[in-house]
């Protein structure tokens, strides 16, 4: 049974009602001539309209999965909130088995966002770093398998970064730690206890390792697109390499380096195993960064879920469900950002 | 602000393609310039070498001597962002910053050199856009973008963008090739009028132009196709399009080739 | 009009009426001494100070390559060409900043994987070996993963490319641009949103068992914007003219999209596809929910538990056992390897089919 995904019935109720109330607009289709009696020209209409209306109703397959993914989730949370004991977005507790359940996303929250920014805080400079050198900085026969390997790396999956994380990276971050304790300790944000450093703040810079190679990517093919002639205008001006980066690359990138980000975040937002193989969660939040403990939505609900009963896995449920809408707002918004700077982007200039 | 170039021996590359081989000249001061010859003679090529725009392409590098009054652009320590600087350049497609407004497209080159007081700027804007006669198209909306101007419009702009940091010598790659006649004549008066003040050098496809503005004109040709380009003659537009004294030349211009 | 306000040629070293071309400049090999320089003041530095974390060496070296390289030129060469310069060490420091900890992670896991990586290794399952026992294999994963993703495959694809056709070929009104929003947004859905949505429908509420087929499911999901996305910019790609001297001829729209749009551009799309299987077959948490793992090879991937590689590796690691951390990084060696090879794959099949256009 696959009723979800292939959706017949999804695709032909549409097709009908599609071409019967929008005929055609694209010129696809010839001028019709009612009863001509021309066999072939019935049935390539056939044909167009039984593909005009597959296609369409893909698409409308697409939004239905969008749909469906909020109703059900929110179906199934709607349940478990109706009888959670503690506030939901403001305990600090995830007794979701008992009877009855206590449990809030505040340490979640805090969690997730925190270690989404440290990524990207480290990683967006870095990748628009790499992006240019590519792009601009690096001799041409570097340049080119460079790319390659970053296109390959963008594909490693992340449960071996997840792996690296915590078997090399980990140890490799407590003198680091230290070090920040030692001068910047008294900030609280940044002291360190030592032991091994499995907080959100190690959990931050994977993350960042993560996403690198897909902001880069990104980011790098939109600066490769920049047209030459802009390039030119600036350097015949007398402008220094920076000069031209800063007055032509980055004007006519800036939309790509945004949403380059914003992919970055998204996928730093929902990233699971990464965070489960490094992070030693607890569920407090912790003022320094440094001191292992916290956790994120995505690495709460792959923890709890198989020791968790039915409701708590609607708990566990209803806190994907704000992932779900937290991820929703920030790609929307990137998109959003994009789509007003279009009139800027000077691609028919 | 004007000075005179001497090119002496100039060869230039595309990695090892030899684009242009040996040119010799002397460009004059005050005065326009043109080259003509028929496409792939290296015209282009050899005006980009004119402020080291050439080397800017991968696999661009040149030979040769190009004297600036008494300094040699290409000396070991010249800074080719200065010799940029001093040459302005215009090119063949109009190309403002997209992103930047028509006022901030023609303040970009100044504020690179450090100039930013606000009032100096506008004085610098405004001298320049009239320098390049858009002042009065645009004046009402300096602070739109340059891309919402129509092509000669913004050929105009960018020649105003050059202007605007008072180079010593002007290069025009094809200028008006992308634009429509009327927009061809007012960069053409225009050019008239900017050779008070600058050298400027143009490259043009287009014979009855570079009979119609320039004071002299050089003729390039090329032996075959992967032939390095040459100079074949270069001398008072007048004679070039009356009465040249090699053959190639006449040949061109009476429209038998190219 | 006379050039009447004198420019001072600021950022020039010799202001006057005639800007000089030459100026002091620092010789081409400065860079490479300052970088030299700052890793060995790294080194003595984190030795000196007996710093245990090459980490920091790294840091200390980066931060006084780019500090030397801006001082120096802005000394010599002036505030401009020092700023260029400093964005040209940033522009370095960065690149190689990061590439350490991505070589890193290669280099590890070839080193590690190797270990116990043989043909044992890929042609048994785990049987009932104990997480501290060596042996054991990942053929049982290895199948999972390739039903998994495959039966992920055959949902999504047919859904993208006709999506992508409508959003390129059909597509206008608010309908198109509302499936063009959701499937940027799609992009970004968690892996792990996607597993507890079909775990609350298919399972909680259609009431099937966790199986290969329910992970499949969840993987279509998160393959299918992908699909579109990619798709949508290789049809973008095939020029107008094409299609319009193909329905100046009289041939119908749909066989136009059918036999000179699709097949212009079947390079890319197949890259797009084969990019998107990479993806998802390294994707772990819809799986943890959803399959469930097993020990054991299943062959059918509708009825109870099967493993996949990324689900291995994790359970591999979480095991903590010397034994188990072995086959851990062997797995994800193999599943690296795997992926890379899809990847490889795909850019050979785009320059195969490239259209004759460079770039």
């Amino acid at each position: 049974m696959d009723m979800s995904i292939h959706t017949p019935p999804g695709a032909g109720a549409p097709h009908d009602q599609g071409s019967g109330t929008r005929p055609a607009p694209e010129g696809g289709t010839p001028p019709q001539q009612d009863g001509a009696p021309a066999p072939r020209r019935t049935v390539t209409h056939l044909g167009d309209r039984v593909f005009r209306g597959l296609s369409r109703g893909s698409g409308i397959t697409l939004l239905v999965i969008m749909a469906a993914i909020a109703v059900f989730l929110t179906y199934r949370a709607v349940g478990v909130l109706a009888i959670n004991e503690g506030n939901f977005l403001t305990s600090f507790q995830w007794n979701a088995n008992a009877n009855p359940p206590d449990f809030g996303i505040a340490v979640l929250v805090y969690g997730t966002i925190i270690s989404s920014v440290i990524a990207m805080v480290i990683a967006v400079p870095i990748a628009v770093g790499i992006a240019l050198f590519i792009s601009h900085y690096a001799p041409r026969r570097l340049a080119t398998p460079l790319a390659y390997v970053i296109d390959l790396l963008a594909a490693v999956p992340s449960i071996v970064y997840g792996l690296w994380g915590a078997l090399v990276l980990v140890p490799h971050l407590g003198g680091l730690y230290e070090w920040f304790d030692d001068f910047f300790g008294w900030t609280g944000v940044l002291s360190y206890q030592g032991g091994a450093a499995r907080s959100l703040f190690t959990v931050g810079i994977l993350l960042a390792i993560m996403i690198l190679p897909i902001v880069t990517n990104v980011s790098r093919e939109v600066f490769l697109q920049v047209p030459k002639m802009h390039e030119e205008a600036a350097l015949a001006l007398g402008a220094t390499r920076w000069e031209v980066i800063r007055m032509s690359v980055l004007p006519f990138g800036r939309s790509g380096i945004i949403s380059a980000s914003m992919l970055g975040l998204g996928r730093a937002l929902g990233e699971t195993m990464a965070v489960a193989t490094v992070l030693s969660p607890s569920f407090t939040i912790i003022v320094s960064l440094l001191d292992p403990g916290g956790g994120t939505f995505a690495q709460n609900i792959a923890s709890k879920f198989s020791e968790a009963s039915e409701q708590g896995r609607d708990a566990l449920i209803a806190s994907g469900l704000v992932l779900f809408v937290i991820t929703l707002l920030v790609n929307g918004g990137a998109r959003a950002i994009i789509a007003r700077r279009k009139e800027y982007s000077g691609a028919n200039a | 602000m004007a000075k005179r170039i001497d090119v002496s021996g100039l060869t230039a590359y595309y990695g090892t393609h030899k684009a242009i081989e040996d040119i010799s000249m002397t460009v004059e001061p005050r005065s326009v310039t043109a080259f003509i010859g028929p496409s792939g003679c290296g015209k282009s090529t050899y005006l980009r070498t004119l402020n080291r725009m050439h080397e800017v392409t991968p696999g661009g590098r040149v030979e040769g001597k190009v004297m600036l009054d008494d300094e040699d652009l290409y000396g070991s320590s010249v800074d080719p962002v200065a010799v940029r600087r001093t040459i302005g350049m215009v090119f063949q497609r109009p190309n403002p910053f997209p992103t930047m407004s028509i006022y901030d497209n023609v303040a970009a080159g100044l504020r690179l050199n450090g100039k930013t007081k606000k009032a100096d700027l506008s004085d610098v804007v405004e001298k320049s856009l009239r320098g390049a006669n858009l002042w009065n198209e645009v004046k009402d909306r300096l602070n739109k973008p340059g891309s919402g101007l129509s092509g000669g419009q913004q050929q105009r702009l960018c020649i105003a963008r050059a202007i605007a940091v008072e180079p010593q010598v002007l290069l025009m790659d094809e200028p008006c090739s992308a634009l429509d006649p009327i927009s061809t004549l007012a960069i053409e008066d225009l050019i008239g009028e900017l050779k008070e003040r600058f050298t400027i050098v143009i490259v043009t496809h287009n014979m009855q132009q570079a009979a119609r503005v320039s004071d002299r004109t050089a003729f390039f040709n090329l032996e075959g196709v992967g032939r390095p380009g040459k100079l074949v003659e270069m001398d008072e537009t007048e004679r070039i399009f009356s009465n040249p004294s090699v053959q190639d030349t006449e040949d061109y211009i009476s429209g038998r080739f190219g | 009009m006379s050039h009447a306000t004198t420019t001072p040629a600021a950022g020039g070293p010799a202001p006057g009426a005639t800007p000089r071309l030459s100026s002091a400049r620092l010789p081409r090999w400065t860079p490479w001494v300052v970088a030299l320089g700052s890793v060995a003041a790294g080194c003595a530095a984190g030795l000196a100070a007996g710093l245990s974390s090459k980490v920091q060496w790294g840091l200390i070296a980066g931060l006084l390559f780019v500090v030397a390289n801006f001082a120096l030129t802005a000394r010599v060469q002036g505030r401009r060409q020092a700023r260029d310069r400093l964005a040209t060490s940033l522009v370095w420091a960065s690149f190689v900043l990061a590439l350490i900890p991505l070589l890193s992670l290669l280099w590890v896991t070839v080193e590690r994987g190797l270990k116990v990586l043989d043909g044992y290794f890929l042609s048994h399952s785990m049987g009932v070996i104990a997480d501290a026992e060596t042996g054991g294999g990942i053929y049982h994963a290895i199948v999972g993963t390739l039903e998994q993703v495959g039966l992920a495959t055959l949902m999504a694809v047919p859904i993208g490319l006709l999506t992508a056709v409508y959003l390129v070929e059909y597509g206008t009104g608010k309908l198109a641009k509302a499936v063009t929003f959701f499937v940027d947004v799609m992009t970004g859905i968690p892996s792990i949103v996607a597993g507890l949505f079909i775990f609350s429908f298919w399972i909680m509420i259609l009431g099937f068992q966790p199986s290969g087929f329910a992970g499949a499911l969840a993987l279509a999901i998160l393959m299918m914007p992908v699909v579109v996305r990619s798709t949508e910019e290789m049809l973008k790609l095939v020029p107008n003219e094409l299609r319009e001297a193909s329905l100046a001829l009289g041939v119908p729209k749909w066989r136009t999209i059918l036999k000179v749009v699709l097949p212009t551009s079947v390079g890319g799309i197949t890259t797009g596809v084969m990019l998107a299987v990479a993806r998802v077959a390294g994707e772990t948490a819809p799986v943890l929910l959803l399959v469930w793992g097993n020990p054991l090879i299943n062959m059918n991937p509708f009825e109870q538990g099967q493993s996949s590689l990324p689900l291995y590796v994790y359970q591999q690691y979480a095991a903590g056992q010397s034994a188990s951390i072995d086959r851990a990084w062997a797995a994800a060696l193999v599943l690296i390897a795997f992926v890379m090879v899809l990847n490889l794959a795909a850019r050979g099949v785009a320059r195969w089919k490239a259209p004759k256009t460079g770039r």
